[in-house]
């Protein structure tokens, strides 16, 4: 990457290779064959990203209209972000741990957390392994590796280096995944976060997600800097541009830091440039502050329909395939998040528990004179 | 039994348990080749190496949060910090992440941390230097609060901090690093939440911890020599609380004085008083008095400073109110 000389900050030109992008699948959905066959990925393995993604779309549209109707306290979409999410995800191993931020939860599933307990979580039921302690797209498993969010911007990325410290310090052939978003690269933690890491070399990989938007705040006032991939530089580790919106560009640049990271190579900078086609939550309405008709220019771009094309001249799934899929998807959505209503409440000695790992006699007073006054149901079992 | 400083005990403390566990180590501002900024971790680096023993960037927020993340994935840091004014720097990593990570996760992911370094005021170091900042962490579920206030404790206590699974603050008294006591060899353990009565009396209870122990007791002695006999508890462990030793000796003495250096408003001492009236309402024969920090940011000058700190004469006069001596 190119450096200003000192003193002089200039814009870069727009053939500048800092400013170019990764790109495997173009907005055709046109890919040479020979760059998607070094990817490695079998016809199932491309089938089954597409579902990630397409399972991501579906659930956000069905859980969006659930927020609506009053059925979900909050929700945050990754509308646009599916190939980002999906790609760098998929090019993780078991043991890879994944520190994520607000819309990597399509992440999750992908790596086995089942979609009822996703959505139990989003309910807070009795089902929810969070014990209706977290709200809703701050889901945590350890089963897929996957730690519950911290809401606070920016600052899961210290924990996501230290877990790679920990890596490194047990001799554990995993590395760890920080996903950001353009918002939190003027946050301190980031800062000290990749500052630790390429001091140290350890394995972790920043994946920023510049969805151009933090609520109403664009990437422009969050950084003067030509891109965020240029705060790589100044910590001493390699980085990446690539579309975000592709997904086979996705997995191949998380493939080759993971690579790096296993061998010792340190840390690595991901920049993947979208586009957050919805709102930054249910709490928000974009179309009081921001031109919507960029937005529309961002729907050619559109990465589920790349992966569409691309798989329909590959003779793996055709426009009825993708129909299909999309209702079989969107019915299971339906039909898991009608079965987990029908679950009660978590029992409300869930207050008191996970607080320190067990319960001390204070809260166990509390609780006690708390529940003799309490109008609401007891709840169900606890979970197990 | 030996005698060694509060800060040798605290360097065995950590030298025992991370012998005993691979997944203990120690992590902060030049505690590796400058041995420590109090030289707590004197001798640590060259016996334990710079995987275990490692020296930070300057960045509070940074280091204490990677601390957690590895107590994620299941290792046992000892973050120490400078001294515990610079926790304001790091306070979102610790009331936000380490106190919430638990129970947020619904019990998935423990953050087993010990956060430790010297607070209080020393001498003359003004306003950013001399904090007593013990209520804001008692103040958060989740976290436990550790205050010893001889070597022996300050032993005992950091092992069982460190074997702890919750997320432990500990903080030492900057004063006392020097202060030598008697530490007993070999494994020794308090456990988290039993306090000590440092010296038993029948007239009145003063509870009193971390470097405030020191002047109850000197209270102590110069009122024994009036006749009057006080009793002083020591909490160590601030959240979770001993109130039952504390409930007991009221029911005895009738009498409290609690003594804390951080400033008074919604601090750690009204906790005290407020379970103490409910608890011994009928055992009272006198208000419950309290000497704490006057309520200002500490001021740099010496004899201002001495105004601002709690001093013997106060606790003896407190302990005289109770008894309508004064």
């Amino acid at each position: 990457m190119s450096c200003p000389i000192p003193g002089e900050v200039r814009p870069l030109a727009e053939d500048d290779p800092a400013l170019q992008l990764r790109q495997i699948l173009n907005e055709e959905g046109e890919a040479d064959a020979g760059a998607v066959a070094a990817l490695g990925l079998g016809r199932q393995e491309l089938l089954r990203l597409y579902r990630g993604m397409l399972l991501i779309r579906v659930m956000d549209e069905r859980l969006m209209s659930l927020q609506r109707q009053g059925r979900i306290g909050f929700y945050g979409e990754a509308r646009g972000q599916e190939a980002t999410i999906i790609g760098t995800a998929a090019a993780l191993g078991e043991r890879d741990y994944i520190v994520p931020a607000l819309r990597e939860a399509g992440a999750a599933i992908f790596r086995g957390l089942p979609l009822r307990l996703y959505i139990a979580q989003i309910l807070g039921n009795a089902n929810d392994v969070c014990k209706g302690h977290q709200m809703p797209c701050h889901p945590g498993t350890r089963a897929a590796r996957y730690v519950t969010m911290s809401s606070c911007v920016g600052t899961q990325l210290p924990h996501a280096t230290g877990m790679a410290y920990a890596m490194r310090l047990t001799g554990d052939e995993a590395i760890v995944v920080g996903y950001l978003g353009d918002g939190a690269t003027a946050q301190a933690d980031f800062h000290v976060a990749l500052n630790f890491a390429g001091v140290w070399r350890v394995p972790v990989v920043f994946v920023c997600q510049n969805n151009q938007w933090a609520i109403s705040t664009p990437v422009t006032l969050q950084s003067a800097a030509p891109t965020l991939a240029h705060r790589a530089v100044a910590y001493g580790m390699p980085w990446a541009r690539v579309d975000g919106n592709d997904v086979l560009a996705c997995y191949a640049v998380m493939r080759e830091a993971r690579m790096r990271a296993l061998a010792g190579g340190g840390p690595t900078f991901i920049e993947a440039l979208t586009y957050r086609m919805g709102a930054h939550s249910s709490s928000d309405d974009p179309s009081r502050y921001r031109d919507e008709s960029v937005t529309e220019a961002w729907r050619s771009k559109d990465p589920l329909r790349r992966v569409e094309r691309l798989l329909e001249r590959m003779g793996i799934l055709d426009a009825a395939g993708v129909a299909a899929l999309r209702a079989s998807l969107d019915d299971e959505v339906r039909e898991t998040v009608a079965a987990e209503e029908q679950v009660g409440p978590p029992p409300l000695r869930s207050l008191v528990e996970d607080v320190f790992h067990a319960v001390p006699p204070h809260l166990e007073e509390q609780l006690a004179e708390l529940l003799p006054l309490s109008r609401q149901p007891v709840g169900a079992r606890t979970h197990g | 039994m030996p005698r060694m400083s509060f800060r040798e005990a605290l360097n065995q403390a950590m030298c025992e348990e991370m012998e005993r566990d691979p997944n203990v180590f120690l992590m902060g501002e030049e505690v590796g080749h400058y041995q420590g900024a109090y030289k707590v971790s004197q001798g640590m680096l060259q016996r334990f190496g710079e995987k275990r023993v490692i020296d930070t960037p300057i960045a509070e927020c940074g280091f204490v949060g990677i601390g957690i993340g590895a107590a994620m994935v299941g290792l046992r840091p000892v973050v120490e910090l400078m001294t515990f004014n610079f926790s304001l720097v790091a306070i979102d990593q610790i009331i936000n992440n380490a106190a919430k990570i638990r129970q947020m996760s619904g019990g998935q992911f423990k953050i087993p941390i010990v956060i430790r370094g010297p607070g209080g005021a020393a001498t003359m170091l003004a306003a950013q230097h001399s904090q007593s900042l013990e209520s804001f962490f008692c103040n958060t579920p989740g976290l436990k609060v550790v205050m010893p206030s001889t070597p022996a404790d300050a032993k005992g206590l950091l092992k069982s901090a460190i074997r702890d699974d919750d997320p432990v603050i500990f903080i030492e008294a900057e004063l006392l690093y020097s202060e030598q006591g008697e530490v007993p060899e070999g494994e020794y353990l308090i456990p988290l939440g039993r306090g000590d009565i440092k010296r038993p009396g029948t007239d009145c209870t003063v509870v009193a911890y971390s470097k405030m122990v020191r002047l109850a007791l000197e209270a102590a002695r110069r009122l024994d020599k009036e006749g009057i006999s006080v009793e002083v508890i020591d909490p160590r462990t601030l959240r979770p609380l001993d109130d039952e030793l504390i409930f007991e000796s009221v029911r005895k003495t009738n009498r409290l004085v609690v003594v804390q250096e951080a400033p008074p408003h919604s601090s750690f001492s009204g906790e005290v008083i407020a379970r103490v009236q409910r608890a011994c309402f009928d055992d009272l024969d006198a208000p419950i008095e309290r000497v704490t920090s006057l309520d200002v940011p500490m001021p740099y000058a010496g004899h201002l400073e001495a105004m601002v700190l709690p001093d013997v004469d106060r606790v003896i006069a407190a302990i005289r109110r109770t008894l309508y001596l004064e």
